[in-house]
């Protein structure tokens, strides 16, 4: 126990120092969020085993490893660092946060419609609090879930974005999440890393319709440790399509909580990348909160050694006739451990809802385990509610198959891993990162073994 | 090219189904094997292929010369050994060039030739489309994932024009097609005979003996092969369907006992 207050009081520490820092330039809500916030951290501590929610994720190297935030003086990196995440050309704004802070030279902006919105937290919060106040954080909770509460008393920089009503986004927003460890190895730094928390707020108008792309990657090694919360508020029949791509680098702990509200008649589609990281966790959070809203919500996880991969969606039918799809594909392959937890909750007035869920593993080595959980919760008796599992190896018939033909072994466990995978990819809307994924895909796959060109 | 001696196998655990087969294909020869349902046909064809699960309890394969159960299913399919599936497996998301195009490439190689490239690779497979009337939109599309029966069929053929085997062996390539498919996959089959390729045509019926004349007509019962004739074989098993078959192999097994 004395253990737990000590990492309490280094993260007080780090609060009150973040609370000075900036004591001038913020409104007073902000400080009362805050601190509300803090205090409830203070108040649950991280999560252990013992919580249902949290009981096949081990958040105990988080709370051990001593982290500290990166200062500004880490916000900046040469812009070659950026060319393989950049998605420049496609993208109508491209933001750049460097270890959570926003960087104006990385970052580049094309012509955006009359009225949009695309400004780092950071700006909005000492130029125009008044915009964001209304909804920043006063949709992911932070009462009853500790990391959401640490981001939400540390919250300095992120992304606001706003599309007023009736406006549609041509080109995706992109906002890229890099970060820097500050040392190498573990070793180096006494086993401890840096943090960051990235905030991200989404606000569409009814009948708008937009792309936004969070990437996060780490470019080089090392201890270091993402707590992302995005806040996405969907308007009467706005449209929303999001992507989150996670490829930080592989000593690294990622959580990220997505907290999505649908308007009526409004649609949300959440895809849903995860290759990175030693420790993560994700939480997609979608209230389908006016009658007839829809959400698709699309995950393929690929892990192999160590890595640890949760997933845990939440969605709430809280009103009548809406919809929900869920496909999340994981491949799982050295010791390797994938979570999956797909919580539907059907209210009382959700009447006709239709919500379907399917999660499909493959594990690729006799060490790697899935813990897969679909968790029903419905109150009214008129709903149609499927959900499927599967857990498997490749399909026998398949692979033998491709090697009647004269594919070797590898070729053909790489062809076929790549054909799970690409269900998913092939849903993905945007070009680029359709095809970047797809190559990234099939450089982790190939050894060589897969010849040239797409499958 | 190929002697399968006093074969016997079952599926691992299971009992036997293979009860002794004796075979002798040489170049060039086509060897029609029929026989009822469940005889063994299929297992038969697995077997030489290569499948897992299968175990062999007796006897011997040998092709050119060497021991075939000793080589993984893609070695034999480099040393000029292929089956066209009774049942072709679906691969969502591998496109049917893509997957060619590493087949080809794999037994090219093995075979010391350079490996074609996509524009050579386009090139060889238009020409083989036509001998079974396939669009060539058909490449691009997932391997089998939707096609009909006779797309199926078809693509089994196409496959074995463009990966040009020394000994093809065809399970039940002409069940479930119509008329016109039947005539279109039986003429690719016969416009692939060669004198150096050898056939095993595994059918369950005469018609697609009327498009390409066997040398050879067996009858596999139970596991064995209980009768080798020529074409007029398959006329009398049209004719008069199984039933004798079955009524002289169980004479014959009474004279044994
Ligand atoms: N994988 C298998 N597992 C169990 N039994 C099998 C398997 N494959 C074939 N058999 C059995 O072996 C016998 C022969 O089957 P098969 O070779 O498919 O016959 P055919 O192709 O002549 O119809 C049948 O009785 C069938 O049920
Ligand atoms: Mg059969």
């Amino acid at each position: 126990m004395l253990q737990v207050a000590e990492k309490v009081d280094s993260y007080r520490l780090e609060f009150e120092r973040a609370e000075q820092d900036d004591a001038r330039a913020r409104p007073q809500w902000i400080h009362h969020i805050r601190t509300a916030a803090f205090d409830r951290f203070v108040e649950l501590g991280f999560p252990t085993t013992r919580l249902e929610e949290w009981k096949y994720t081990n958040v105990a190297p988080i709370a051990k490893t001593p982290l500290r935030r990166a200062g500004q003086a880490w916000g900046t990196l040469p812009i070659e660092s950026i060319e393989p995440f950049t998605l420049e050309k496609s993208a109508c704004a491209q933001l750049v946060f460097v270890n959570g802070h926003y960087s104006p030279e990385l970052s580049c902006f094309g012509k955006l419609p009359d009225g949009v919105v695309v400004s780092s937290l950071a700006t909005v919060l000492t130029g125009n609090p008044a915009s964001v106040e209304p909804y920043l954080a006063r949709y992911a909770g932070y009462r009853d879930h500790a990391f959401v509460a640490l981001n939400t008393a540390f919250m300095e920089d992120g992304a606001f974005i706003s599309i007023p009503q009736d406006t549609i986004l041509e080109a995706p927003i992109h906002l890229l999440f890099i970060s820097v460890p500050r040392c190498e190895s573990a070793v180096d730094t006494g086993g401890s890393g840096t943090v960051s928390y990235p905030r991200v707020l989404i606000v569409a108008g009814s009948h708008s319709q937009g792309q936004v792309i969070e990437s996060y990657v780490g470019v080089s090694r090392g201890v270091y440790c993402t707590n992302a919360v995005t806040e996405i508020i969907g308007g009467e029949n706005a449209a929303i399509d999001y992507y989150k791509v996670q490829r930080e680098s592989e000593d690294a702990f990622h959580v990220a909580t997505v907290q999505a509200t649908v308007g009526r008649g409004g649609t949300f589609s959440s895809h849903a990348i995860d290759l990175g990281g030693v420790l993560v966790r994700n939480n997609l959070d979608v209230a389908l909160d006016g009658e007839g809203a829809e959400c698709a919500l699309e995950g393929l996880y690929m892990a192999a050694g160590r890595q640890h991969v949760d997933n845990h969606t939440r969605i709430d039918h809280a009103q009548p006739h809406c919809s929900s799809r869920q496909l999340y594909k994981g491949i799982l392959d050295g010791e390797s451990r994938g979570v999956f937890n797909g919580k539907i909750v059907v209210r009382t007035a959700a009447e006709k809802t239709d919500a379907r869920q399917v999660n499909k593993n493959l594990l690729l080595s006799e060490d790697a385990v899935i813990d897969s959980k679909p968790q029903l919760e419905i109150f009214n008796n008129d709903v149609k509610c499927t959900h499927g599992t599967t857990i498997g190896q490749h399909d026998q018939d398949a692979i033998f198959y491709l090697r009647s033909r004269g594919i070797d072994p590898a070729a053909t466990r790489s062809l076929l891993t790549y054909a799970f995978a690409s269900e998913l990819l092939s849903r993905i809307k945007v070009g680029p990162i359709r095809a970047g994924l797809e190559a990234l895909l099939l450089a982790r796959l190939g050894n060589g073994s897969m010849s040239e060109g797409r499958p | 090219m190929l002697t399968i001696n006093n074969l016997h196998a079952r599926v691992v655990g299971g009992a036997e189904i293979l009860r002794g087969v004796n075979l002798v294909v040489r170049h060039g020869e086509v060897h029609a094997v029929m026989g009822p349902n469940g005889s063994g046909k299929s297992t038969l064809a697995h077997v030489l292929a290569g499948r897992d699960g299968y175990e062999v309890t007796a006897g011997e394969i040998v092709y050119e010369g060497k021991d075939l159960l000793r080589m993984p299913p893609e070695e034999r399919a480099r040393e000029g050994v292929f089956l066209s599936f009774q049942y072709p497996v679906e691969i969502p998301g591998v496109s049917t060039s893509y997957f060619l195009k590493a087949a080809v490439n794999a037994i090219r190689k093995h075979r010391g030739l350079d490996e074609l490239d996509a524009i050579d690779f386009l090139n060889m497979t238009k020409e083989k489309m036509k001998l079974v009337e396939l669009d060539q939109s058909l490449l691009s599309r997932p391997l089998n994932e939707g096609f009909s029966g006779g797309e199926k069929k078809r693509n089994e053929i196409f496959q074995m024009a463009v990966l040009e085997p020394r000994l093809a062996i065809l399970d039940e390539t002409d069940s479930g097609l119509d008329i016109d498919a039947l005539r279109i996959v039986a003429n690719g089959i016969d416009a692939l005979r060669s004198p150096d390729r050898a056939m095993i045509l595994i059918t369950h019926y005469q018609r697609l003996l009327n498009y390409v004349t066997p040398d050879f007509v067996h009858v596999l019962f139970e596991g064995r092969i209980v009768k080798s004739g020529g074409q007029e074989l398959a006329r009398e098993l049209e004719a008069k369907g199984y039933d004798w078959i079955k009524a002289e192999a169980e004479l014959a097994r009474q004279t044994l006992v």
